[in-house]
């Protein structure tokens, strides 16, 4: 019976699927035109002139490869900011499903119910922190902040109660393994989906983020995509045509350039994030 | 022994944690609540005015305007977006799906396009000029889609929201199907239930605490609605003004016009106003399960 296909579902979820898919197929289309093609060409079909290797360049070396630093900041906060946070939630996750100690019910609580407080809520009051003790304007701005995650820490002490059993950990003491010990060495390796699920999703939303550097940077040089892409799409709005008539094209070939890697990386560890997700999603 | 080490052992692990998220979770919080019990007035500096500025907060037409649109926007797109999810969901499952593993993915990657750039590419799709919706109406002499005018920004902004994120809400979804037992479904089979009375009896009931983990997040995520209607303000200046939404207000008060202690009240009442909403969300969902 499950061996069976329906032609009529299969249709509707390719038309679904053809939905999701339009407004990438446009940005690839539109990357390899000119901007004045982007004007005057049907947007969903390539023009009798792709420049997508022109275009590139041009993105990459307009005002002296400012959007080359761009995805090098990018990396670096969205690499720092997800490690850390996944470490973070991973001793703690372990901690708060392994150990009994006092308060421990109150302390996880509390992280559980910040879950619900809007990072962008939070983002305003971290500004005003972080401008009394001239932390603004630096990379720290980006990183610190994305360091907690009450839901990467909730995930972890969920993934963790089943992944590490009980008894492992009590054969290693057995053995005279220290508690560090068995964490580094024993329970981080089956805490490793849970662990990559986490490093992704921080690593997406630190990638993505687009509020918390707008009101932390603003030093050209400190921007990550997102605010540099606004910032070029503003100008390119702003002037019209004249100086800035090919900021259009920069825009639209920065944004597939920004989209490409977050893509490679979650089609290539879907393994992982798929059955870290399914933990946190199913069991409460 | 083992139990002392045990006991001195987990604080430890959690400790790291906690430390951070003190300083920079409840830290900013705390100081928030304290600088928004001040007012800097042009004359006579800082000085402490109590909950004055809430009381301005919940009496201001531009916040209250704001709330009442992030609000109508949750109710709007909150409910299309989880029930496309779970249809989109349930249809992965039924295995009567050809390509269903390029169909999940494809649905999925919206998801991992940062909403700058969803708001750019919807922002020019948009386009009553040169968008391709508008120049195939024009090719077929059908009036133009005016996706950018007043009436239709908020349907037009749920539209992106929702192509983010139905993908990452389906995959939860699918997830927690893909956890319910075979041996339920054979035993549904035996008593003679078919596909639908599969999926409404045992798949919909399954699907709930997922589904109230995708709610909550809907709820957070729809509330600080900012990404999309800032980046859409360029293209759309005259419908979408500074105070838009609840928190491209806090953003206006506190960058624009300066005042950081009116700013800091108004983010920690929005903060209010999420976890609230949130909770409401929870117990009402919850209340559901035991009547």
């Amino acid at each position: 019976m499950r061996s069976r296909r329906s032609v009529p579902l299969t249709i509707a979820m390719l038309a679904a699927l053809g939905y999701f898919l339009l407004p990438l197929f446009w940005l690839l289309v539109a990357s390899t035109k000119s901007t004045q093609d982007l004007f005057t060409t049907f947007g969903l079909w390539f023009s009798d002139s792709p420049q997508l290797w022109t275009n590139i360049r041009a993105a990459l070396t307009h005002d002296d490869g400012v959007f080359v630093r761009w995805l090098v900041n990018t990396g670096v906060y969205a690499v720092a900011s997800a490690l850390g946070a996944a470490l973070l939630a991973a001793a703690g996750g372990y901690g708060f499903a392994k150990f009994r100690f006092r308060g421990d019910r109150a302390a996880f609580n509390v992280v559980l119910g910040a879950i619900m407080v809007p990072t962008t809520a939070l983002a305003i009051p971290t500004y005003l922190l972080f401008a009394k003790v001239g932390l603004v304007n630096t990379p720290w701005a980006i990183i610190l902040p994305s360091l907690v995650s009450p839901f990467g820490l909730y995930l972890m002490r969920v993934y963790a109660q089943d992944a590490v059993p009980d008894s492992v950990i009590e054969a290693a003491r057995i053995d005279g393994a220290g508690e560090f010990q068995i964490f580094a060495r024993i329970a981080m390796r089956l805490l490793a989906p849970g662990f990559v699920t986490v490093v992704l999703f921080t690593l997406v939303s630190t990638w993505n983020n687009y509020f918390l550097p707008l009101i932390m940077l603003n030093d050209p040089s400190l921007y990550p995509i997102t605010v540099g892409l606004a910032s070029w799409s503003a100008q390119a709005v702003g002037g019209g045509s004249g100086a800035n008539s090919d900021m259009l094209a920069y825009v639209v070939t920065g944004s597939l350039l920004s989209v490409l890697p977050l893509v490679v990386a979650f089609l290539l560890l879907q393994r992982y994030w798929q059955s870290g997700l399914a933990a946190g999603g199913v069991k409460q | 022994m083992r139990i002392a080490q045990r006991r001195a052992a987990g604080p430890l692990f959690v400790a790291p944690f906690l430390l951070v998220f003190a300083l920079l979770f409840v830290g900013p919080l705390a100081y928030a609540a304290y600088l928004s019990l001040f007012r800097d007035r042009l004359v006579g500096g800082t000085s402490f005015v109590g909950l004055a500025n809430y009381v301005t907060a919940v009496q201001d037409p531009q916040l209250i305007r704001g709330i009442v649109r992030v609000a109508t926007f949750f109710v709007i797109q909150v409910p299309v977006m989880l029930v496309l999810a779970v249809l989109f969901a349930l249809a992965l499952d039924s295995g009567l799906l050809r390509l269903s593993k390029v169909v999940r993915l494809g649905i999925f990657v919206p998801y991992a396009v940062p909403s700058v750039v969803a708001a750019l590419m919807w922002g020019y799709l948009y386009g009553p000029d040169y968008g391709p919706f508008a120049q195939a109406a024009r090719a077929v002499d059908l009036p133009t889609p005016r996706f950018l005018t007043d009436g239709w920004m908020l349907g037009s902004l749920a539209n992106i929201v929702t192509w983010e994120f139905v993908g990452y809400n389906m995959i939860i979804l699918y997830a927690a199907l893909r956890a319910i037992p075979q041996g339920l479904y054979e035993a549904a089979a035996v008593d003679g239930a078919g596909a639908w009375r599969i999926a409404w009896s045992i798949k919909l009931p399954a699907l709930r605490p997922a589904l109230l983990l995708t709610l909550v997040f809907s709820v957070i995520g729809s509330f600080q609605l900012f990404n999309e209607p800032r980046l859409l303000r360029d293209i759309a200046p005259n419908v979408i003004d500074s105070g838009y939404t609840a928190n491209l207000y806090a953003y206006s008060l506190a960058f624009t016009s300066q005042q950081v202690n009116y700013a800091a009240a108004v983010s920690f009442l929005l903060g209010l106003v999420i976890v609230i909403v949130s909770y409401a969300v929870l117990l009402t969902a919850n209340r559901g399960r035991s009547a």
